[in-house]
């Protein structure tokens, strides 16, 4: 299958893993930030085939993993009102709140629905006009386009049963934070292909000056993944730190231009708290004043809501690099996949679900 | 997938007006038995003349086969097949990898009020042409009507009974350097009712694979092929099956990523959603475990049958590793494949 094979090849990639071994003359620790491709590192074992050459430790790409508790708390407590219909992703189904997941609202009569596209949430409420359908928006750059999208289509056929909760984030001030910590060990990083090619990378090349750490747009294949590294390496042992684009196929250094433009017709840029990580400043997207009316958090009161508890998952720890999912007191004991203690253990990107899924059988 | 020669010379039940099965339909007066005699005529058979409360079934020396499903698939149709159909084939396919010949079958249909009596009318049509193709015939029913929002239209239990042909030794005897095969591309059911419930609109739209197996079957038992285990790859897809041999014969399953049959669409479809196709459901492809001494000829007896022509070896048993089962990937790395946990769910991104 065009670009899928050529991405896999096994040759290329056992040529690729040679000249990683052969270009670092010690191990050096690498972030790939998107949950994708540390899905991609574990089930391909390119991380185990690594081992003492380059350390791979997971960035904090996973927006499930990353949304606040208050914000799952509200949605879910949407969809239990009478007439309110909740549309979300699948990865957020099983996540825990504070006393429910949405799977568990669905099973005691709340109305959650799950859809590919915000722009099917849209149908949605044109299809059932008696009823209410908040979209429960979240997601990186890579998704914050296609829910602009669809606030502007609602607006366009006048829907007034439509309405968002935006949970969007940003994934480069999160890179920022990680990156001013003391505990940071950061000496390169794999940016999320998928969210370059919204966003570009030339907002990166700020963050190699001040940081002096290599960043290389990587994608989510074997090849993409391995030759993301080999890059970053070759920098790394010659002492600079630029920005690379390593996914030509689909990144271009100005990102793509008319999803910006819907972006930054729809959002703007505020502080927001990230589960785990704390409140990221520019770390996240609300609605703009002049489309209030499609605003969930406005429609809706946040009243007689449960009160956050702290959890014992320990995600903020993962998803800022600073422990593997396998070194978590939890993992695999009282946190498991059928009884997740956060959402890195359900999400599809989360990196506990990964080694659930990739690792833990070999340790 | 039904042949058109199956399809050929099927009545169509008749209902007479009734648009809508009403509550009254379900109550056993003049209603209950227009209705009755509209499903019946399609599947009509010496076992139901007359009606009586219990078939009364001529009894093998051997040893019967007896298996029971229910199904309630939303959507009732998708491309190449319908609840009707899945209700025969999902039995009669149960039956086949027990190593028996499917031949009796009971329905039990639950009918939600105000179901339209035109689909009913195609469900029992599709049943009737499914249970042609599975060599069965229908000897018992029966039929409940609930009241509106009591049910999604339409539930159809069935329960089969065959004759056992081909014992199976089970799961539980795989032993080291024991091979696994597939008789077809997996995932094909999985992914139509996927796309189909969804209006995923891919093109050309996955097609279920649904048919009986039991003619692939037949041809391993005349030919003399030993196998140790059979099972259809349904809910769980491949990988469900092998965790619960894995797990039988406390071995490893080891997978050889590059030889596992999957159709383009499938495949195509699967990387558009993140999903495994291993992971996915069939409903007429089977994974067949055979010593190895007898692999090569149980591949040329499968490819000789059509349900069964694009078999393949997918991987072998080997000693119990870390991992259940483990696939392996293009470094040539042995990774973990893990267990299905629920149904596949859409993804952000």
């Amino acid at each position: 299958m065009k670009y899928v094979d050529e991405y896999r090849d096994p040759q290329l990639c056992r040529r690729l893993v040679a000249e990683i071994r052969d270009t670092a003359s010690r191990c050096h620790t690498i972030m790939e930030v998107c949950g994708g491709q540390t899905h991609g590192l574990l089930r391909h074992g390119i991380d185990r085939e690594l081992q003492g050459v380059v350390e791979l430790i997971h960035g904090p790409g996973c927006p499930v993993c990353v949304t606040p508790a208050e914000d799952i708390d509200f949605a879910i407590s949407l969809c239990q009102r009478t007439g309110v219909t909740v549309v979300t992703f699948g990865d957020m189904l099983r996540v825990p709140g504070t006393s429910l997941s949405f799977r568990e609202a669905q099973s005691l009569g709340g109305d959650v629905r799950l859809v590919y596209s915000p722009l099917d949430a849209v149908q949605l409420a044109v299809s059932e006009p008696d009823r209410e359908f908040v979209f429960f928006a979240v997601g990186f750059e890579t998704t914050t386009p296609a829910t602009a999208l669809a606030i502007q289509q609602a607006a366009r056929l006048g829907l007034k049963n439509f309405s968002v909760l935006v949970a969007h984030v940003r994934v480069q001030p999160a890179m920022e934070a990680i990156m001013e910590s003391d505990a940071c060990r950061v000496e390169g990083v794999l940016a999320a292909g998928h969210v370059c090619a919204v966003s570009g990378f030339a907002s990166y090349e700020q963050f190699t000056r001040r940081y002096h750490v290599p960043v290389v747009v990587t994608g989510f294949e074997p090849v993409d993944l391995l030759n993301g590294i080999l890059r970053c390496l070759r920098q790394l042992e010659a002492g600079v730190a630029e920005v690379e684009n390593g996914y030509e196929r689909s990144v271009q250094i100005g990102g793509n231009s008319q999803a910006l433009q819907i972006v930054d017709d729809t959002y703007e840029i505020c502080d927001k708290p990230w589960r785990g990580l704390g409140t990221i400043p520019n770390g996240g997207l609300r609605l703009r004043e002049c489309w209030r009316q499609f605003d969930a958090s406005r429609r809706y009161s946040r009243a007689s809501l449960p009160i956050v508890e702290p959890v014992r998952c320990r995600s903020g720890d993962v998803l800022t690099g600073q422990i593997k999912p396998t070194d978590c007191e939890y993992f695999g004991q009282e946190c498991t996949e059928e009884t997740p203690l956060g959402a890195p253990m359900v999400s599809s990107e989360g990196a506990c679900a990964a080694y659930a899924r990739h690792v833990r059988p070999y340790i | 997938m039904l042949s058109d020669e199956a399809s050929a010379n099927c009545p169509l039940p008749d209902f007479g007006d009734d648009e809508r099965i009403s509550l009254a339909h379900g109550e056993g007066g003049r209603l209950s038995r227009r209705l009755l005699r509209g499903m019946l005529k399609p599947v009509q058979n010496e076992f139901l003349i007359g009606l009586p409360d219990g078939a009364t079934l001529p009894v093998s020396s051997g040893k019967l086969v007896f298996s029971t499903d229910s199904y309630v698939i939303t959507p009732r149709s998708f491309p190449g097949g319908d609840i009707g159909s899945l209700a025969v084939f999902g039995t009669a396919n149960d039956l086949a990898v027990s190593g028996a010949r499917p031949r009796w079958l009971s329905l039990g249909l639950i009918i939600e009020e105000g179901f339209s009596t035109h689909e009913l009318g195609q469900m029992i049509a599709s049943i009737a042409r499914a249970v042609r193709v599975a060599g069965m015939q229908v000897v018992t029913g029966d039929t409940k009507v609930v009241p509106r929002g009591a049910a999604d239209g339409l539930f159809i239990n069935s329960a089969g009974i065959g004759e056992l042909v081909l014992p199976l030794p089970g799961p539980d005897t795989l032993s080291q350097g024991d091979r696994l095969l597939v008789t077809g591309k997996i995932g094909q059911h999985g992914l139509a009712v996927l796309a189909a419930r969804e209006s995923l609109g891919f093109d050309p739209a996955p097609e279920s694979d649904m048919t009986a197996l039991w003619p692939a079957v037949e041809a391993l038992h005349a030919a003399g092929i030993r196998v140790k285990a059979m099972r259809d790859a349904t809910r769980g897809g491949v990988a469900g099956i092998l965790h619960e041999w894995a797990d039988a014969c406390d071995k490893t399953m080891l997978l050889e990523s590059g030889s596992i049959p999957v159709s383009k669409t499938v495949r195509g479809a699967c990387e558009l959603l993140g999903l495994d196709p291993l992971h996915v459901a069939c409903e007429g492809t089977m994974v067949v475990a055979v010593p190895s001494e007898e692999v090569s000829d149980a591949l040329r007896v499968l490819r000789t049958v059509e349900v069964s022509n694009e078999a393949v070896e997918i991987g072998s048993v080997s000693e119990k590793r870390m991992a259940p089962v483990a696939v392996r990937r293009s470094l040539g790395q042995l990774v973990p494949l893990d267990e299905p946990s629920g149904a596949p769910l859409p993804r952000i991104c």
